[in-house]
């Protein structure tokens, strides 16, 4: 039997699809997980790095709280977190984070790209449009809403985007604490040296990963006001900051 | 009578125990030899892989989009999965881990690179050819020194990100300082766990400090002209981070 025998097998056995650790339940954990986190740091660093970019001070502090975050790696953040917090089931109002180490390792990853790609297309926004609007008798809220932020789209996009990544990434790391998602496949595979598991895991991953991309991509073209819209949804972001201004 | 076994301490929740580091200093150096080999072969590799496509995209626009979007899908891929994917193939050896951490490299030295590449001014690029520079004399002696500053942006992004990145291997049996962390989780011991974290944020720091330096020494002209051009400096994302 090949080696994609066993993969496809693997990934079409009847255990794959009922009980515990069927794809369909990893599949709604990695991807609760991912989206709990995003939206839990988006909650937090997009209002932040868009005021700060709004009034365009506070840029250096925004950006170098976020490198402090930005520091340790994915694997060392993850390690630091479950020491701090120790495994077990999350209950009350953390449930739906499903594990809390998970959680704060892949909230702190998520917060500072948000927040310094925020600052940034905030604060880049051309100086004639942002005259332009309070010449036409705009008020903050207004300049924020119609004019800021759809010039702001492509990197504060770029920022949820890079964010989604690290988390996804994140949250397959995560199965090497207590947390499900499709990276329990890998580990587990890994740790009884089945090379059919961990492959169909990665490929679940892999797979997942682009999803992600696929419909953050859409959703940015969606927001992105008519007039500024270039041809379809890109798979490749225009612009990113992978660096704070400083 | 005195009792036969005095019960050790209790060292596990110490975050640094002296003693235990002062016994795996051997150990601890072949980690942290084993982290820079890792990290300076995917960079390398990934500058000999990028900067072919960086000037094709250059030289070829329409190649720049496919381009992007290829190595983008890579950059998307969490790093476990590209583990996993391999493993298969190449088992648990370097190889496994030097691909995936090398294909991470390339969305950002390739975009560093054609931003560098763009950035030099035309008039400069019509000056050389008026001086008879053919192509890849142009490019070798013109464009890529004035491309450097933006280029060595690319490869401290490049190298920090890979620091990180080097630390997952260790679940496949490689992993340089994060096979030290990845012991102190497992034994619930965090001696090795700090000396792990420590040592691979101060490699981060020192790497990146190391390349600043290069560019410095590399272009002499960018301090020469400081006063003249008030040109800001690429901005290099410190520290730049990949799941």
């Amino acid at each position: 039997m090949s080696f994609f025998g066993n993969v496809y097998d693997f990934l079409t056995s009847s255990d794959q699809w009922h009980g515990n650790e069927s794809i369909p339940r990893l599949l709604g954990q990695h991807v609760q997980l991912t989206v709990v986190s995003v939206l839990a740091a988006a909650i937090v660093a997009l209002p932040i790095g868009i005021l700060l970019g709004h009034v365009r001070t506070g840029g250096a502090i925004a950006v170098n709280v976020a490198n402090i975050g930005r520091a340790l790696p994915a694997f060392a953040l993850l390690i630091l977190s479950v020491q701090w917090v120790g495994i077990g089931d999350p209950t009350g109002i953390l449930t739906p984070v499903q594990s809390v180490p998970a959680f704060i390792a892949m909230f702190a990853l998520a917060v500072p790209p948000m927040l310094a790609n925020a600052y940034v297309g905030m604060a880049n926004v051309d100086d004639e449009i942002r005259e332009s609007a309070r010449g036409m008798g705009m008020n903050a809220r207004q300049m924020i809403w119609r004019v800021e932020l759809p010039n702001a789209v492509p990197l504060v996009m770029a920022g949820i985007r890079t964010a989604t990544v690290a988390v996804v990434a994140t949250a397959t790391l995560a199965a090497l604490v207590d947390s499900g998602g499709f990276g329990r496949y890998i580990i587990d595979g890994i740790a009884v040296n089945d090379n059919a598991k961990v492959f169909a895991g990665g490929l679940l991953v892999a797979l997942l990963a682009i999803a992600f991309e696929l419909v953050l991509a859409l959703v940015q073209w969606l927001v992105t006001s008519p007039g500024l819209r270039k041809e379809g949804p890109a798979l490749a972001r225009e612009a990113m900051v992978e660096q704070p201004a400083l | 009578m005195t009792p036969l076994l005095v019960l050790a301490e209790d060292i596990g929740p110490k975050w640094l125990y002296w003693p235990w580091v002062q016994d795996h200093t051997e150990e601890i150096r072949q980690a942290l030899v084993e982290h820079i080999q890792l990290t300076v072969l995917a960079v390398f590799f990934g500058l000999v892989i990028a900067l072919p496509l960086a000037l094709l995209s250059v030289r070829y626009r329409r190649l720049y989009g496919p381009v992007i979007a290829v190595t983008g899908v890579l950059y998307t891929i969490p790093s476990l999965a590209l583990f996993a994917l391999l493993l298969p193939l190449t088992g648990l050896t370097r190889t496994t881990a030097l691909i995936p951490l090398t294909a991470y490299t390339l969305l950002i030295l390739v975009r560093n690179i054609v931003t560098g590449l763009d950035g030099v001014p035309p008039d400069v690029q019509e000056a050389a050819r008026a001086m008879g520079y053919s192509r890849s004399r142009q490019i070798l002696r013109v464009d890529l020194p004035l491309a450097l500053p933006a280029i060595i942006a690319g490869i401290r992004i490049a190298t920090v990100t890979t620091i990180g990145l080097v630390a997952i291997t260790a679940l496949i049996g490689q992993g340089g300082l994060g096979a030290l962390m990845y012991d102190g989780l497992q034994r619930e011991f965090r001696t090795p766990l700090t000396v792990g974290i420590v040592l691979s944020l101060a490699l981060a720091v020192v790497a990146d400090l190391l390349l600043v330096f290069a560019q410095r020494l590399a272009t002499p002209w960018a301090r020469a002209g400081k006063r003249r051009t008030k040109q800001k400096p690429f901005p290099a994302s410190w520290p730049p981070q990949h799941p």
